[in-house]
Order: structure tokens, then sequence, then C-alpha cells
């Protein structure tokens, strides 16, 4: 068969069909792997879930809720449940100032304001430095920089550098402020939860929290955010990871 | 068949994408920090040469020439994307560490160049062993280039530890890795060539 002339008509019905022929063949494909795609999304989610809270037997995913972070975004909470028990929560939390920009973890804390332990659901950190980030606050051999098991309620985490309680990923300070800020940014929302459940019962907090205890934690909070702001654009210039 | 076999051999020796024909650059660069990374990058690429070459070299007839890369490149996309969905949905973990460049194989310049310059003008099944050829090539220099920087860069090859990882030096695994290891086996692999001649 000779080959098409570059005709208008020919072109047009030439692209046309490969479109056409194309759309229908990845609508096809596109219907059979949607499933397992949301399957292996949400497997990821859960074992994330159950690897940063102590053993529940509720789904958490479906009983998730959102609370403001007070920067325009909002945090997911993942309560776990044992029975009718609350055991603990999974917070999905960020940070926009890691080193290769945005990091995701989710945080898991018990019912006494103590971490679990946490997941790094996504980073651009570079290998071998910030990338370490997924183990290094786990090593329960090394309390200096384990978060594992502090009590966010009596310290608030910052790395030493800062002056704070958590040696920094070597080479990587960056790294680890925006994570300890993640952090702290999940415990923020985690306080709200509980005064949520505890004043009315409701679900989702407002961001006035009601009871002292909290509302001073609430302060805390916000000033050691702005603190932790204003360091790092000073650092920022004369600072290289 | 003789002459597929050499269609073959021309693209895992006298062409390949990597040492001789330095088509690709980015993914390889990018995706070889691991040997398995390395491997899995390259079968993709295998499949999508050889699925895109297959296409092209039967629909060439069909194509005006004026169309001919729009062409080219919806069905190129088509295929990246289906490798895409099906590993999302099959090999999440992998679909993870190689992120953005299974969608970008759709610009790699080896899968274009191929359909320009082999399966546009040769037969269907010399086009399928081109694929084959070509993509085979590939695989094999971002495996043995995955494997190199991951042995000097963590010590492990395959994730398997042959010596300690302290001893390993990091900036193997980081870009400039990348290319002082690519420069020394294209030197090597030159040097091979020029002796078999």
């Amino acid at each position: 068969m000779a080959k098409l002339e570059s005709t208008f008509k020919n072109m047009f019905l030439s692209l046309f069909t490969i479109c056409l022929v194309v759309a229908v063949l990845l609508a096809q494909v596109n219907k059979i792997t949607a499933k397992p795609i949301a399957e292996a999304k949400a497997k990821k989610l859960e074992n994330a879930i159950r690897e940063v809270v102590p053993p529940f037997d509720n789904n958490p995913v479906a009983e998730a809720y959102k609370i403001p972070d007070g920067a325009g975004d909002s945090l997911t909470v993942y309560p776990a449940k044992k029975g009718d028990e609350l055991v603990g929560f999974a917070i999905t939390s960020y940070s926009n100032n890691a080193f290769g920009g945005n990091i995701q973890i989710i945080v898991g804390f018990d019912t006494n304001n103590r971490i679990v332990n946490y997941s790094v659901l996504s980073h651009a950190e570079t290998p071998g430095l910030g990338a370490k980030v997924v183990q290094w606050f786990k090593d329960p051999s090394k309390p200096n920089r384990c978060i594992i098991g502090r009590d966010l309620s009596k310290e608030k985490l910052s790395v030493s550098k800062d002056g704070g309680n958590v040696d920094a990923i070597t080479a990587s300070t960056i790294t680890s402020r925006a994570f300890l800020e993640a952090v702290n940014k999940a415990y923020a929302a985690y306080t709200h939860t509980i005064v949520g459940d505890a004043a009315s019962g409701a679900t989702t907090a407002g961001e006035d929290a009601v009871s002292g205890a909290t509302t001073e934690n609430d302060e805390d909070i916000a000033s050691d955010t702005m603190i932790n702001e204003n360091n790092k654009t000073t650092e920022e210039e004369n600072h290289a990871e | 068949m003789r002459n597929n076999i050499k269609i073959l051999i021309n693209g895992i020796v006298k062409e390949n994408p990597t040492f001789v024909l330095l088509l690709g650059m980015c993914p390889t660069l990018a995706t070889s920090s691991s040997a398995l990374n390395g491997m899995s990058m390259g079968l993709a690429t295998l499949f999508v040469l050889t699925c895109s070459n297959l296409a092209i070299s039967s629909l060439k007839n069909l194509i005006p020439d004026m169309v001919r890369i729009p062409a080219y490149i919806v069905v190129i996309a088509t295929f990246v994307t289906i490798v895409e969905m099906v590993m999302n949905a099959y090999l999440p973990a992998l679909a993870d560490s190689l992120g953005i460049f299974i969608p970008l194989i759709v610009v790699n310049c080896i899968v274009l160049g191929r359909a320009e310059a082999f399966a546009s003008k040769n037969k269907v099944v010399s086009s399928v062993f081109d694929g084959l050829g070509i993509g085979i090539g590939f695989t094999l220099a971002l495996t043995i280039l995955g494997a190199l920087r991951e042995f000097l860069g963590t010590g492990k090859i395959f994730s398997m530890t042959v010596y300690p990882e302290n001893y390993g030096s990091l900036i193997f695994v980081l870009a400039p890795g990348a290319f002082i290891v690519l420069g020394y086996l294209i030197a090597i692999f030159n040097k091979l060539q020029k002796k078999t001649n």
C-alpha cells in the first residue's frame, strides 16, 4: 500500500483515528487498573497508620477528619480505637521548609501526648543526607535523637543547634528542622482534637481552644512556630546543608 | 531471521543507546542510583520501545508525513501511560521509586528516535527486533551503571550487602557519581569495541 499523501483530509483522518483508538484503549486499561490503584493507595495509607499508632481494630480511614493548621491548609487526623476505647491518633502533617521543598509525614500519638512512631510518606531530600530522615529519629539506642516516646506536653521539639532537645541529622539541619516543624504541627492538631472531644464531643475543634491548659499549649505552639520561622529567615542566608 | 538477529545484536552492541548513541541521558543519569531502579527503568523503556516500534511500523503507510511526529508521540504516550497505570496498580513501591521518570519515557529521545529512524522505514518484524535490541541494550547499560553506582556508593548490589555501607562513597549515588561512572563505562566500552573491530 502506498503512503498516504499529506493532504488536509488525510492528515485529519489519520490523527483523528489514531487518537480515537488510543482513547478507547486507555479507557479500557484505566477501567482495569483503577481499582487496584485505589486499593494500593489505601493499603499504603493503612500500613502507614498501623505502623505509627498502638494496635487498633476500627477503620481509621473511614473515621478520619480534617483540622485546620492555621496556615490555610489542613491536617488529616485518623483516630485509632480498640473496641470503643480511643488508643491513639495518626496525623498526617507536612512542612514546606525541607531542603527538597515539601515533606509529608504521618505521626502517631497515644492518648497521653506521647509520640508512638512516625513514618515519612514522601520527601525529596538528598540521598545519604537528608533522606536519612526516614529512620534517623526512630533509633531507641540514641536517646538524643529518638523522638519516639517523647511527651510533647512537657517539651517542644527542636534541633539542638537551635538550643533544642533533638540531635539533627548530620549535615542535614534544614531537613531535621522541617521534620520537627511537621511533628509539632501534628501535635498542634492533636491538642485541638483532644479539646474538641472534651469540650463539645464534636469531632472537629475550632481554632479557639477553651480549656485553660490547652490554650496555653496552643500559644506555645504559635509562638514557637514564629520563632522557628524567624530563625529560618536569618539562617537561610548563611546556611549550607 | 539472520538479518533480524543482526538487528538485535546491533541494538545491544554497535548502536547501544547509552554507550554509543548517548541518547536518553536524563533517565539514564537519574534512575540509575541503584541496580534495581536502573533495571526497572530499562525494562519499562524496553516494553514501550518494542510496542511503539511495532505499532508505528504497521501504521507507517497510514500516517501522512506531515503529521508523523504528533502521531508517533500519541502512540508512544499511550504505551507509556499503560506502563504507568499497570505499575501503579501492581508494583506501587517501584512506581514510587521511579516517580516522574516513567511518564517522562514519552519524551525519551531513544523511543522517538527509533520510531523516526527505524520503524517508519522498515518492516514490522525488523522493527520489533530493533525495539527489542535497543531496549535490551538500554536495560543492560542502566543495570550495569546502577549496579556500579550502588556498589561504590552503598556497598550493595540489588540491595544485597557486599561490604559495610560506611565504606561507600556517597558521591556515587548522587548526580556527580552518575557522570563519573558513565564516563568511565563509555571509555571502557569504546576500547572494547575498537579491539573487536
